[in-house]
């Protein structure tokens, strides 16, 4: 046996015995410190989401080595899917996803795919909420959906988060469904979105929950309807009269349209299974902290995880749907 | 008044010795993240807000939001000293400030500087503390349109400032533009300009192009004409502050002036650039001496710092009582704000009072710590410029680099910053004014995409920019001020008979 590699058989020994949380992940850890990758701005969900994990395991002590959250949110994340696809083999990068793992290839050509990459985690699923101004008439989806519809092509206008991206998906999808045709207005961040809804520049938007519900509780926004098929899990009065569980989702309210945006950790490809497992193990002791099941509750996710196959199976599907959803919306690259 | 009070328990405690404590140490470690061009308040906040994540959330943000004054202080240092703006809102304080310290006037740029950014806090602090629920509803009539008057109010009053070369000035704007075209197009979410380099995917970003057009630019220049300094004369003298101060009261038009810009900009929310940017265009069109401005005027120095202050602490404002970020450093505080488990919005002034009001009274108190901090050390910055360019030089071209990486963490931007540095040197041998390229490429984007989406609000109607009293006003007054110099003649004209 060499001198090095019984020095560092010698060395993960030690810090098996040192720390038993870390023996469980078959034997390796980060020699050094991780990045983690978001592709998209500072202040967004998936950076909230990645700056959370890192104060929860800085909070816990889930890791020896520091990690860094570095943001690469160039050309819709496309910069960041790349930078972890060149780094092949390398563990000590991370990168947490949002719908854009799908969207961007498809709709800007540029050539990465998920499967360069290694899932690792599904860390939560992001919700769909349609909202309409508290001062609009409409009180539920399908007489916003109507009213759309009788006012004429283009008349009403639903704000969304960036082009060719879920918030257009949705609306895209939401026009096929009921036949209403509007003009959609892409902003920067889901923030202006609610904000230009506020203040009645747009008639309608569908913001993930936590972009919206602090105007929500301050009686500026009304929700119509979820975009899941299920009804949120969470009971705990939001208003005075609503909680997030009494709002319909739109299938009851006769829009047949469910959409769900992937918060998930993935590697770049190349990686052993004992270093996928280190980090699945790593944002399993995530999840169990308090902080996290406060945020999971404060933005409404819908708290599905997989990992594994299941993991790698349900990406494969989603991916699918993007591609036709995406070519249904003529939104593909040609 | 209820607000009177509200702020006396706010100063209560925002004074615990914890948290004045922990305002010095974050007023201190803004000052350097300014300094380091690149590492932008956003960066430095960002870092270090796990950091904050075990501490009360009153205390987390005091800390937190004196690293953004600090950096707000900051970023004129390098301005003035090297003609290197370590942060884009100090930009425009470089085009008197530099000049300034070649005159050997460094100590009175910065002691301007400081104190007027202190005044445009202060103006800032005082909009927020009693006026904040009647502003914040004005933001929020702000749609497309009225965003793109206030972007074209911004060229306007800038776009007149250079005389005579027009044809430079618009071939330099022009420039900027298309290079703030590259990169992912927001309306259309296609890419634009990228010829298929991944590296381009992100576009120019603004922070390389300064450091290379202006700190790498300057140190080419500076080698030529014979390796020296010219600001070695420096005085290095506490007396400077003094004698700055005397000077400042003639300034009280051109600082109440730039106050209201800057709140204005900070609240829309438009943001600390373009703020010190049109105040500066503004000062220069109103003052008396503006002829003389880009050749070291105090004036020039005072008309940048105080909007850019007013408009970096009024965009707290919208953060907190609409949860719409107004500067990208404003975006992470509020991502903190998540984090600790509050909520910002409407209701953040009523069910958070201690939190709020000691954030409000840390906003008065962490301006004096930081006025307090720079002011100290006028001189030692000052005495900077009495190190040989031999030992300097290569010291600003290693954190001109650093900084240059650090806003991507990318090789290829420190390869961009060295091209725009040789870009930056021939355009300044050929005459080119440098401002209008780095104010179109920082505007550029934003001005398109919200032009864009009126058009799609308006279904391609031209008269929305007219729609209303206040989009009409704005677009009329950047129409005034674009033509001033037309128009001025005119009236003189009409006037001599």
């Amino acid at each position: 046996m060499k001198l090095s590699s019984a020095v560092r058989l010698a060395a993960v020994a030690a810090a098996c015995a040192i720390s038993p949380v870390h023996a469980q992940s078959g034997g390796w850890e980060p020699t050094k410190s991780v990045e983690f990758i978001v592709p998209a701005g500072t202040g967004g969900g998936a950076d909230q989401m990645a700056r959370l994990s890192q104060a929860i395991i800085q909070k816990h002590n889930l890791m020896k080595q520091p990690l860094v959250v570095v943001n690469k949110p160039g050309g819709a994340g496309a910069e960041g899917f790349l930078y972890v696809k060149d780094a092949k083999g390398d563990p000590h990068k991370i990168i947490i996803t949002l719908s854009n793992l799908f969207t961007t290839p498809l709709a800007t050509g540029v050539p990465f795919n998920w499967r360069d990459l290694t899932p690792v985690a599904m860390l939560a699923l992001d919700q769909f909420v349609l909202w309409v101004n508290a001062e609009s008439p409409y009180k539920n989806a399908k007489e916003y959906v109507a009213a759309a519809k009788s006012a004429g092509a283009g008349k009403f206008k639903m704000g969304g988060t960036g082009s060719k991206q879920e918030d257009q998906i949705i609306t895209v999808a939401l026009e096929r469904q009921s036949g209403a045709k509007f003009t959609y207005i892409p902003f920067k961040g889901g923030g202006d979105v609610a904000v230009q809804l506020v203040g009645k520049h747009v008639d309608s938007s569908v913001n993930n929950p936590i972009e919206a519900v602090a105007q929500w509780r301050a009686g500026k926004l009304r929700p119509l309807c979820v975009f899941d098929e299920k009804r949120l899990i969470y009971k705990e009065k939001v208003t005075d009269k609503m909680a997030w569980s009494d709002i319909p989702t739109c299938k009851e309210a006769g829009v047949d349209m469910d959409y769900l945006m992937l918060r998930g950790i993935f590697m770049p490809g190349g990686v052993t299974d004992a270093q996928r497992d280190y980090y699945v193990e790593l944002f399993k002791k995530v999840r169990a902290t308090p902080e996290w099941k406060e945020f999971m509750a404060r933005g409404a996710f819908n708290q599905t995880t997989m990992t594994g196959n299941e993991y790698r199976d349900w990406v494969a599907k989603t991916e699918q749907r993007h591609r036709e959803l995406m070519k249904e919306a003529g939104f593909l690259a040609k | 008044m209820a607000e009177i009070t509200s702020l006396l328990h706010g100063f209560g405690v925002a004074l615990s010795p914890f948290n004045v404590m922990l305002m010095f140490v974050g007023v201190v470690l803004g000052v350097i993240i300014g300094v380091l061009p690149g590492l932008g308040g956003a960066n430095g906040v960002a870092i270090l807000l796990p950091l904050t994540f075990t501490m009360p959330p009153t205390s987390a943000i005091i800390m937190l939001s004196c690293i953004y004054w600090g950096a707000l202080f900051g970023g004129a240092i390098t301005s003035i000293l090297f003609n290197i703006p370590g942060e884009p809102w100090s930009v425009a304080t470089t085009f008197d400030g530099y000049p300034l310290a070649q005159k050997g006037r460094a100590g009175n740029a910065l002691a301007a500087a400081f104190t007027s950014s202190f005044v445009g806090a202060l103006v800032a602090v005082i909009l927020i503390t009693f006026l904040s629920p009647v502003v914040a509803g004005f933001a929020l009539r702000f749609g497309p349109p009225e965003f793109f008057s206030v972007y074209l109010l911004t060229f306007c009053a800038f776009v007149g400032m250079s005389k005579g070369q027009a044809l430079k000035t618009i071939t330099s704007m022009m420039i900027g533009f298309a290079l703030a075209a590259v990169g992912l197009d927001t309306v259309t979410g296609q890419l634009r300009l990228t010829f298929g380099f991944t590296e381009l995917l992100k576009g120019f970003d603004f922070l390389i192009a300064v450091i290379g057009l202006f700190g790498i630019g300057e140190i080419l220049l500076t080698l030529e004409e014979g390796l020296a300094f010219k600001g070695a004369r420096a005085k290095i003298n506490v007396k400077v502050v003094l004698e700055t101060w005397r000077e400042l009261p003639r300034y009280w038009m051109t600082s109440l002036r730039s106050s209201a810009v800057g709140c204005f900009m900070g609240i829309v929310p438009g943001g600390a650039t373009p703020a010190s940017f049109m105040s500066y265009g503004v000062a220069k069109r109103f003052s008396r001496e503006g002829e003389k401005f880009g050749t070291g005027q105090v004036e020039g120095v005072v008309a940048p710092e105080t909007a850019a202050h007013a408009a970096g602490t009024s965009a707290l404002l919208p953060m907190l009582t609409l949860g719409v970020p107004g500067s990208p450093t404003a975006a992470v505080l509020l991502g903190g704000l998540l984090i600790w488990g509050l909520q910002p919005g409407p209701l953040l002034f009523q069910e958070q009072t201690e939190f709020v009001w000691g954030l409000i009274a840390s906003m008065y108190l962490g301006n004096i710590a930081g006025l307090i901090v720079v002011l100290t050390c006028v001189p030692l910055f000052a005495a900077i410029l009495r190190i040989p360019f031999a030992i300097i030089a290569p010291v600003i071209i290693v954190i001109c680099a650093i900084g240059a990486y650090t806003v991507h963490t990318s090789m290829f931007d420190v390869y961009l910053m060295l091209v725009f540095g040789v870009a930056g040197y021939v355009m300044r041998k050929l005459d080119y004014p440098l401002a209008p390229l780095v104010l179109a490429l920082v505007l550029g984007d934003r001005a398109e995409d919200s032009f864009r989406q009126s058009m799609l609000l308006s279904q391609g109607d031209l008269s929305v920019f007219f729609s209303n009293a206040l989009v009409g006003g704005l677009t009329g007054f950047a129409l005034v001020l674009l033509f001033w110099p037309v128009l001025a003649a005119g009236l003189r004209k009409i006037r001599g008979g």
